[in-house]
């Protein structure tokens, strides 16, 4: 018999979990400038994603989605990013989303029930965030076919977790990417979680990576905790879709630090052994002792940094709370382009209901 | 001097048209391209536009649903065909998710000016899952509109309409008329208005209201009144999502009887909502209860038995009968 495909998963990795060198680091880690502001891009992520969760539980902010863990991928994407590419994110990406140049104050005002958060003109072409489970993965191959149809040298992000690549859409989209050879570039976080649906149950494959062979797409494992192996992973990816090539499936393996939403308890369904262990792991720790080896980075620029990010937080999470409820009438103006005129009397009895003294006044 | 057509050609017209037009507009969906579609409304499309924008997808609905969300999305105007009204249910998560919300939930800085296009209905011996009639489902959904022509001039027209509004649109082509009446259709470019009933035929003594392949019955059945005397204001609705109720209820001011004709099941259909609006808003002028002549509360039979569960000409001449004698 002939074999008439054959195909290989690697996984690619240059900092060990104690952010130890473990083969040779590509010639753009020889400089501290990109490590560095990798480092401070997570480290302040990392702080908002605290804060977020603070005011959740003081009753200030809505269900929210952490993105403990996933610091490194998110920080990585969206520094390689080209400004006019399309980010295509799913609900676990407001850090990427925020190097994207959505404003701190707008990723609050999303999570705290306010759809201002997607307006922000500085997201550009860039989609709001999918919470329906992988469908985000069809639209990022329907911008890159835009992309494609006009010549334009684009290329479309997505990002999904590990559940998501169980669905249709996630497979349909590799398939339409491969048979039209899209610019598009498939990451999937592979944290391990689904709610609480751990990954050896969701698929049988031994990578998610893998996937990307049935559609013949190129497929590779990352370390999803190790910048550097990301960079490499994503900037390759990136260029290879940019130079009409074709799209890529990165398997980005890392860790749910946290529950799945602030909603969750993940301690009933998972053993604390495990995340005890993947705190080892963890990505902003890995990065930070490496750089203090280089003598990159030290304890008082951490100090400096922490302090700086906190206020900028701050100021920010002030803005949120200051700003001013949207207008009433935005629950409906929005829907169409031009109000139809069977909208107009439900328009009016909303504006009248939620004036003080109407029937849905808080 | 414009030739007669018929409706499919009509839609296929208005392709050609407005490709022509503007080079934003694209045509997706299963066999669309070489094929020309499998009821014929793409064909001619792919030898004059190309692979790049009359695109032959690979077979799964929820793929071109999501594709076009994405396309729509960066400023091209995709006009996907899903080959029947059977197969769209995968294409739903991602009309009602994401189409019909896209501009709603960024308040404004993306929009989906996106076109489904899906033929649907009984009547043509079709197998299994070919021939169902579920407009009701998307009429349900806040900013997705549902647009349904019944002549080859409103299918070109609307059509055009439907392709340059600036939100989804689906268009509902009820293939059982695809083929039936040609009329001229000049290729003029000219849009119909969407979101407005349609006053087919103006009368006094009752309203008919209706919309898709029963409009060809609910004319029938006005035909043969007005030979009995009986004058019936027609009344296609065209647009089911948003509904343009302040015509029909001017009807009903007008007549004080109304009956509601359409194929699809009768339960949570849009005919309800019609007849539920009249109730709020026309009681008064109503001098007999709205009457609903409908398919059953069943699944589609196959073709062998489905002209028994299809609305007739007869039915809705029994039901005006019982709508005016009723005292």
């Amino acid at each position: 018999m002939d074999t008439v495909f054959h195909g290989e998963i690697h996984l690619r990795r240059y900092l060990s979990d104690q952010g130890k060198p473990e083969q040779v680091l590509p010639d753009w880690t020889h400089s501290p400038e990109r490590l560095v502001r990798y480092y401070r891009n997570m480290v302040l992520v990392r702080q908002l994603d605290y804060k977020i969760i603070a005011l959740q539980r003081t009753g200030q902010i809505g269900t929210y989605a952490s993105l403990l863990g996933s610091e490194a991928i998110d920080t990585v994407v969206g520094d390689l990013m080209a400004a006019d590419d399309v980010l295509v994110p799913y609900y676990r990406n407001h850090a990427l989303q925020m190097l994207r140049g959505l404003p701190i104050e707008d990723v609050l005002c999303y999570w705290g029930g306010d759809e201002r958060g997607s307006a922000a003109a500085a997201l550009g072409d860039d989609f709001p965030n999918a919470v329906p489970i992988a469908t985000q993965s069809l639209h990022a191959a329907g911008v890159a076919s835009a992309f494609k149809v006009r010549g334009e040298k684009r290329v479309a992000v997505t990002l999904c977790g590990d559940g998501a690549t169980s669905k249709g859409d996630f497979l349909e989209a590799l398939n339409v990417a491969g048979a039209w050879q899209l610019p598009v570039v498939f990451v999937v976080n592979n944290n391990q979680w689904a709610i609480s649906v751990p990954r050896s149950i969701q698929c049988g494959a031994q990578t998610l990576a893998q996937k990307a062979f049935g559609a013949g797409i190129r497929g590779e494992q990352v370390d999803g905790n190790d910048v550097i192996a990301l960079h490499e992973a994503v900037s390759e990816a990136l260029k290879h879709a940019r130079e009409g090539k074709g799209a890529t499936l990165i398997e980005a393996v890392s860790y749910r630090l946290s529950d799945h939403t602030t909603a969750d308890d993940a301690t009933r369904y998972r053993a604390s052994e495990e995340l005890k262990a993947a705190w080892e792991r963890e990505p902003v720790k890995r990065l930070q002792t490496f750089l203090h080896e280089q003598g990159w980075w030290d304890e008082r620029q951490e100090q400096a940094w922490i302090e700086e990010v906190g206020q900028m937080i701050q100021t920010s999470v002030d803005a949120y709370l200051a700003r001013p409820q949207q207008p009433i009438e935005h629950l409906i103006d929005y829907l169409y382009a031009e109000l139809p005129n069977a909208l107009e009397e439900q328009r009016e009895r909303l504006i009248r209901n939620a004036q003080p003294g109407g029937s849905r006044h808080e | 001097m414009s030739n007669a057509i018929t409706m499919v050609e009509a839609v296929n017209l208005a392709l050609h048209s407005e490709m022509r037009r503007d080079q934003s507009v694209m045509v997706l969906g299963e066999d669309v391209g070489v094929n020309g579609g499998v009821f014929r409304a793409t064909v001619g499309l792919r030898d004059e536009f190309g692979m790049k924008r009359v695109m032959d997808t690979p077979l799964a609905e929820t793929m071109i649903a999501g594709l076009s969300v994405g396309m729509a999305t960066q400023g091209l105007k995709p006009v996907a065909e899903i080959q029947f009204m059977g197969f769209i249910f995968p294409t739903m998560e991602h009309l009602i998710g994401h189409a019909a919300r896209m501009r709603h939930r960024t308040r404004g800085r993306l929009s989906c000016p996106l076109v489904v296009r899906v033929p649907y209905g009984g009547g043509i011996h079709a197998p299994e899952h070919h021939s169902e009639s579920t407009e009701a489902l998307f009429a349900h959904i806040p900013g997705l509109r549902v647009v349904i022509p019944s002549s080859p001039a409103r299918a070109y027209g609307l059509l055009l309409a439907a392709i340059r509004n600036p939100d989804p649109v689906l268009f509902m082509e009820p293939k059982r008329v695809y083929r039936l009446n040609a009329q001229p259709v000049e290729d003029s470019g000219e849009t119909l208005p969407l979101d407005t009933c349609y006053t087919l035929r103006e009368g006094s003594d009752i309203t008919l209201v209706s919309w898709g392949a029963m409009i060809k019955e609910t004319l029938e059945a006005a035909d043969r009144l007005a030979q009995q005397g009986v004058s019936c204001e027609v009344i296609d609705v065209v647009t089911l999502n948003p509904i343009d109720h302040n015509t029909i209820l001017a009807s009903v001011d007008k007549t004080g009887r109304c009956v509601i004709v359409h194929e699809a099941p009768k339960s949570g259909a849009v005919g309800a909502e019609i007849a539920a609006t009249i109730a709020e808003k026309g009681l008064l002028s109503l001098q007999a209860p709205v009457a609903r002549v409908t398919g059953y509360d069943t699944v589609m039979p196959y073709y062998r038995m489905e002209h028994h569960y299809m609305p007739s000409t007869a039915d809705i001449l029994e039901a005006v009968n019982t709508t005016l004698e009723f005292s």
